[in-house]
């Protein structure tokens, strides 16, 4: 069962421009402060660097190398699972406001598509690409 | 269009939010010392002022007069931007939170999902500091902080899909509305306190607090901050605390609504009975650091992965079947 698009149209539609606006305001406001609180710090502090105080902090001696090092490429593989995963939430709330309205239909899609992707995360689990020592 | 009157009411409203919530995030870091020394039978704070009541106003004017170092091999641009991101993106977030049956300064009918996508960005504010610092200490404790919270970020959007099953809508209001016969935290229990734990994680808090944790990392994505980049920081985190028990108090605590609709619970004002409830969720936040150690990052990954995730995955679905059968 689909929605009619007279069903569609009659939704009420609540989310209009003007609350969009009121954020907007929210925003600015919010980032304005946080921009007035740095500048005030910036304007009432004192000002007296000196090579040893600008340098990165490392245990008290020079730093060997620069910090732009290669790092563990499990965090590599914990931004795409999360981006699948994300993105499968993503599809889920459509479907679960609307699910009263879809019916045993829409249930058992969403179940073939979860099906789907939980084949996947086993797969994943077994190759160990959720084990870290 | 809007006119210029109705542009300063709106920017009075807006402040009428972020100052007290300023003041709530300032008074929390006084609180949480002085929860934390009852818990281990000391004073805390009592010096400044009364009950040291004045500590967070000393704390900040002292942080405010301290030089702002921007390290020689740091990327000054986005050295300076990712505090700003960090707590302007915490503040903003309070936009669409409801604090009573119409008091809400932007009533979205997608309220939950800007919640979801402004707690994601987030994100972007600890890796531009961790990156643009420079240094190989605050590189790692990003590299961290992002990884953990990107996990948990999974959870609570199942969690926040089952509580859309069951409320029907995406505005928050609604949502609360949707609790006036039951809270949701009784048909979905589990739920809750995967939430809440995810709450701990997503907010780098003890005992989900590797990031920065001080005895490897000295102090994580933070340590070449000082002054007031330091201190937004550290504000966004407590703000984003409080927001996470706003959030809470909205799915599972029904909101405004007061315990049971009979005449002496309804007197109340829902604002008193939302504040109440984000104080105790808040004061849970406190409870957790003072009792709990600090996880092992396996540990943590593998309760995001493969504990919480199948589990929540498997409860969307039981909820799910649940709606359709009725």
């Amino acid at each position: 069962m689909t929605l009619s698009s007279s069903q569609f149209m009659s939704m009420p539609l609540k989310g209009n421009l003007e609350e969009y606006f009121n954020i907007f305001i929210f925003m600015a406001v919010a980032f304005g402060i946080s921009l007035f609180l740095v500048l005030l710090s910036f304007w009432r502090g004192p000002k007296r660097p000196d090579a040893e105080k600008l340098s990165a902090y490392e245990c008290g001696f020079e730093a060997f190398s620069d910090a732009r090092l290669k790092f563990d490429v499990r965090f590599y593989l914990v931004a795409i699972l999360f981006i699948i995963f994300d993105l499968e939430i993503a599809f889920l709330f459509p479907w679960a406001v609307s699910l009263k309205s879809i019916g045993l239909f829409g249930f058992f899609s969403m179940l073939l598509f979860l099906g789907t992707l939980g084949i996947g995360f086993v797969y994943e689990w077994r190759k160990g690409a959720l084990e870290w020592e | 269009m809007v006119n210029v009157e109705d542009l300063l009411f709106l920017i009075g409203y807006t402040l009428l939010i972020i100052i007290p919530l300023l003041l709530a995030v300032a008074y929390l870091t006084y609180v949480e010392r002085k929860v934390i020394a009852a818990m281990q039978r000391r004073v805390g704070p009592n010096v400044v002022g009364w009950f040291g009541l004045l500590q967070p106003f000393a704390d900040g004017l002292k942080l405010l007069h301290k030089e702002t170092i921007i390290p020689t091999q740091a990327n000054p641009f986005l050295f300076i931007v990712a505090p700003l991101l960090t707590f302007g993106l915490s503040l903003s977030a309070w936009a669409v939170i409801p604090f009573g049956p119409g008091m809400v300064i932007s009533n979205i009918n997608v309220g939950i999902l800007y919640l979801f996508a402004i707690s994601s960005l987030g994100v972007y504010g600890i890796i531009m500091a961790g990156w643009a610092s420079n240094s190989k200490y605050s590189f790692l404790g990003a590299l961290r902080s992002a990884a953990q919270m990107v996990s948990y970020e999974v959870s609570i959007g199942l969690v926040i899909v089952t509580i859309l099953l069951s409320a029907g809508s995406l505005n928050l209001s609604e949502i609360v509305e949707a609790q006036q016969n039951i809270w949701f935290i009784i048909p979905h229990l589990p739920m809750a306190v995967i939430f809440s734990i995810s709450a701990l994680a997503e907010t780098n808090r003890a005992p989900f607090d590797l990031p920065e944790a001080e005895a490897e990392l000295v102090s994580g994505y933070n340590v070449e901050y000082s002054s007031m980049t330091f201190a937004l920081f550290f504000l966004g985190e407590y703000a984003n605390m409080i927001l996470m028990s706003a959030i809470g108090s909205i799915l599972f605590l029904g909101g405004w609504l007061p315990p049971l609709q009979i005449p002496p619970f309804t007197w109340v004002p829902g604002i008193v009975w939302f504040s109440l409830k984000m104080s105790f969720l808040l004061f849970v936040f406190l409870w957790v650091r003072a009792t709990f150690p600090r996880y092992r990052y396996d540990q943590l990954m593998r309760l995001g992965w493969k504990v919480f995730l199948p589990f929540s995955l498997l409860w969307v679905i039981l909820t799910a079947g649940v709606i359709v059968i009725l």
